[in-house]
């Protein structure tokens, strides 16, 4: 009788591994279809494409995207948006260089970064969560402010780093993947289940899908709405620790424009703008999408100035064949 | 009166899927008359309006405006017509003046193409003048108060040369002093020969404005009198005189243990309401629309501030501070507005089920998803709920099964009090006599109910109590063997 019991719960552990792994290709048909054309394109363009040493700089290079990425995927289900965290990405690298070089351990330096990352979230958290000011508004001042600060505690110029310890945290390798990749790997876990296995993650859909009903259903909003950019801002303070230490330095400019790189990859992994509904699975292909179209495009010779133009091509038409999928789907 | 008509609407009807909303209304109005529509929420009134209006087409009927037949089919025609209607919630446009919004989409313009704003303004001066009206034409309309932005919209319609005036419900909103410079313009307007079609719930109102009453029930056409002739007694008796339709099965309990008891309670929107709910007892809140039942609850269940009051549950004092702390205590609250305050569309039956449980299947990250289900198939079947599956977006279901996934979701909680606002607004019959089912169900197994309803044969069928409101407080309290819709619907009305 146990045994049947044990053997029917593995069964339907099983089962629901099937259905959910369907219901993965089902909900993201259309973009990796997209994402396997684009591969086979730029392969048969470009034999340097599908070696190990290439694909293993593209993941490198996706990762900081979706770092970002994530944050801002679990913000749009929740209903808001984080336009600070290109900016907060800058001051996290100029902090981190300005530490470094005053001799503070690298364990501090990290620790200082992340309690930066969660200072910015909580101010931008308990701004929108306590007033009626629209997130647009509130985290674009903060996209401002912060830029800002970066830009006058370096005068303008790059903060260089030379700790080679510190370096190795964007450089370093785990076997053949990159260390960016596997703190990559840590965090689409974490918000995996966060989003798919947590009370918070029901939670956070309910905030984004109807915010009254939450409010009856018992749902604190505002400690979710501070959860929320809390964790947009730790995860923008893990994408400025990184880029710092790859680029050996701590830039002002640094980030400009990845909040929006971040709001693609998620819009195009399907989640809605209007909150209430989406899944990291489907920003994992966005930012893959993103990658490896500017990867091949510099793999093919295209001018990086046109790669910015098609860019914006892709996202618009991959926006809208979803939009029209979902538009047959909800009139059937 | 043996003058001609303004104003004859004949043999009008109107269906919606699934309801019959008129059934043959006649409806006459002469010029200078002050005509007033009554009946309960839901009989109709608005739909009559709102044909009128060009805003829904009648299926069949005639109307007549100074005895020639007219094809209203939409706004314009209305307005072409003669037609004005006021609408309860104002429609003005906040940060334009009181002049710009009188010549809102019709501004007279000068000879170089631009808007002739002293035209306006003149224009503008002299019927305020009219009127006696100490309002400035360049004032912004955001910062008038609501009684001035009504009597804005009644200068707008009879600069449009309207004839016939619709006003929905005009003093809900206002304070009694304006009231009475509100019925002084009225009577200006028909003066000029303008007919006033007047809706509202206030008797005490009808006896100094109006010269005649119509009412309706249930989408019929029960009768029109002169309102000298008539009193309020009469006027209520046509507004419920309906023959019940039996599809309750209310088994009435011995209820003696006091489970909630309320005391004084005010906030922003109601005053000073007290009562108590017994184990097992179902205690109807009636009342018009307006009267304060929702936000009654609403306050009891920490969405809306508490000013001043206790509430005692099970005997002990409770602070309310927050939503889920009053679920924790045992309350549950199926809201009103299923639309935008019970569901979350896009989910499934199973999130929305769930969702106040979570804490009985989810322990961190650990899922314990075959719970999960026995819960959801569990409350399908008890309640019958129609869906293909558990994973099926709720907003694709009809009303009713909604309904059945929203009292699940609180069901699932183990409430000691079950508040159920409108449980059966907007679902069909056969849903409904099914919530009834539960609801008898549930205070059998000692559940205590309060059910706002503005449906008074379910509140007067289905509640041991009766706790009637009126302008945001509680006016009586009836037993159910005393309650009658006369004596219901005397305390819901401000008399």
């Amino acid at each position: 009788m146990t045994m049947h019991k044990a053997i029917n719960s593995k069964n339907t552990l099983l089962k629901s591994m099937y259905s959910s792994g369907i219901g993965y290709l089902k909900r993201n048909a259309g973009i990796l279809i997209g994402l396997i054309a684009l591969c086979v394109i730029i392969s048969i363009n470009s034999p340097i494409f599908l070696t190990q040493k290439n694909l293993m700089n593209v993941l490198r290079q996706i990762s900081n995207n979706l770092y970002l990425a994530s944050g801002m995927t679990i913000i749009l289900i929740a209903g808001g948006i984080d336009l600070s965290v290109g900016s907060n990405i800058a001051v996290i690298g100029v902090m981190a260089g300005t530490l470094l070089n005053m001799g503070v351990p690298i364990p501090l330096v990290i620790l200082a970064c992340l309690v930066t990352g969660v200072v910015i979230g909580t101010i931008n958290g308990a701004i929108i969560a306590n007033t009626t000011l629209p997130p647009f508004i509130v985290t674009f001042a903060m996209l401002s402010i912060l830029r800002g600060f970066a830009y006058v505690y370096t005068g303008g110029t790059t903060v260089r780093i030379d700790n080679k310890a510190y370096i190795a945290i964007g450089t370093g390798y785990l076997g053949f993947i990159p260390l960016p990749v596997v703190y990559l790997i840590v965090v689409l876990l974490i918000v995996y289940l966060i989003l798919n296995k947590s009370r918070l993650g029901r939670h956070i859909y309910a905030v984004g899908g109807n915010e009254k009903a939450a409010a009856f259903s018992g749902i604190n909003i505002r400690r979710i709405r501070m959860f929320i950019y809390i964790f947009s801002g730790v995860m923008a303070a893990l994408a400025g620790i990184v880029l710092s230490a790859r680029s050996y330095s701590g830039n002002p400019v640094a980030g400009d424009g990845a909040e929006m790189d971040a709001i693609a990859a998620v819009v195009l992994g399907g989640t809605s703008m209007l909150g209430g509904y989406g899944y990291i699975g489907g920003t994992i292909i966005g930012a893959l999408i993103i990658g490896i179209l500017s990867n091949g495009l510099n793999l093919m010779g295209i001018d990086s100035f046109w790669q910015i133009i098609l860019k914006g091509i892709v996202i618009l038409v991959a926006v809208y064949v979803d939009y029209v999928k979902n538009r047959k789907k909800n009139k059937t | 009166m043996s003058q001609p008509l303004l104003l004859e609407m004949k043999n009008i009807h109107k269906k919606f899927p699934g309801v019959y909303a008129l059934k043959g209304i006649n409806f006459t109005l002469y010029p200078g008359e002050v005509h007033a529509l009554l009946g309960e929420n839901g009989a109709g009134k608005s739909t009559l309006i709102k044909i009128l209006g060009g805003i829904y087409a009648k299926d069949q009927g005639e109307i007549f405006i100074e005895e020639k037949p007219v094809q209203i089919t939409d706004v314009t025609q209305a307005r072409a017509a003669g037609i004005s209607i006021i609408h309860q919630e104002l429609v003005l446009v906040p940060y334009l003046s009181v002049a710009e919004n009188i010549f809102l989409g019709r501004e007279p313009r000068q000879k170089n193409g631009l808007v002739d704003f002293s035209l306006i303004c003149s224009e503008t001066q002299r019927i305020l003048n009219e009127f006696g009206l100490a309002l400035r034409p360049e004032a912004k309309i955001a910062e008038l108060t609501i009684a001035q932005q009504q009597m804005v919209e009644i200068v707008k319609a009879i600069s449009t040369n309207a004839k016939i005036i619709v006003m929905d419900e005009p003093t809900s909103s206002i304070a009694d002093k304006e009231v009475d410079s509100l019925f002084e313009n009225i009577r200006r307007l028909t003066q000029k020969g303008i007919g006033i079609i007047y809706i509202s719930h206030r008797m005490s109102e009808l006896q100094q404005i109006a010269d005649r009453v119509t009412v309706m029930r249930d989408g019929e056409y029960i009768g029109t009198c002169a309102v000298k002739d008539t009193d309020n007694e009469k006027l209520i008796a046509m507004m419920v005189g309906r023959t019940m339709t039996n599809y309750y099965t209310r088994t009435y309990n011995e209820c003696t243990e006091t489970v909630l008891r309320v005391d004084k309670l005010c906030s922003n929107k109601v005053h000073d309401v007290s009562f108590e709910l017994k184990r097992g007892e179902i205690l109807g809140f009636a009342g018009l629309i307006g009267a304060g039942r929702s936000e009654t609850m609403k306050a009891l269940f920490g969405i809306d501030k508490i000013t001043s009051g206790t509430v005692e549950l099970m005997g002990s004092k409770i602070e309310v501070k927050s939503t889920q702390q009053m679920i924790e205590a045992g309350i549950s609250l199926v809201p009103e507005d299923r639309k935008n305050e019970g569901i979350f569309p896009t989910q499934s039956v199973q999130f929305n089920l769930t969702l106040k449980v979570l804490k009985e299947f989810i322990k961190g990250v650990l899922v314990d998803s075959p719970t999960e289900m026995n819960i959801t198939e569990t409350y399908m079947q008890e309640l019958s709920i129609k869906a293909p599956n558990a994973a099926t977006a709720i907003g694709s279901l009809s009303g009713g099964n909604q309904q059945k996934v929203v009292i699940s979701s609180w069901l699932a909680t183990h409430p000691k009090v079950l508040i159920l606002d409108e449980p059966t607004r907007g679902i069909d019959v056969g849903a409904k006599s099914e919530i009834y089912i539960i609801m008898n169900e549930l205070a059998k197994q000692g559940v205590s109910i309060i059910m706002v309803s503005s449906e008074l044969p379910e509140i007067l069928n289905m509640s041991d109590r009766i706790a009637v409101m009126c302008d945001g407080t509680i006016t009586t309290i009836l037993s159910h063997s005393e309650a009658t819709q006369e004596k219901i619907m005397q305390y819901a009305v401000k008399m």
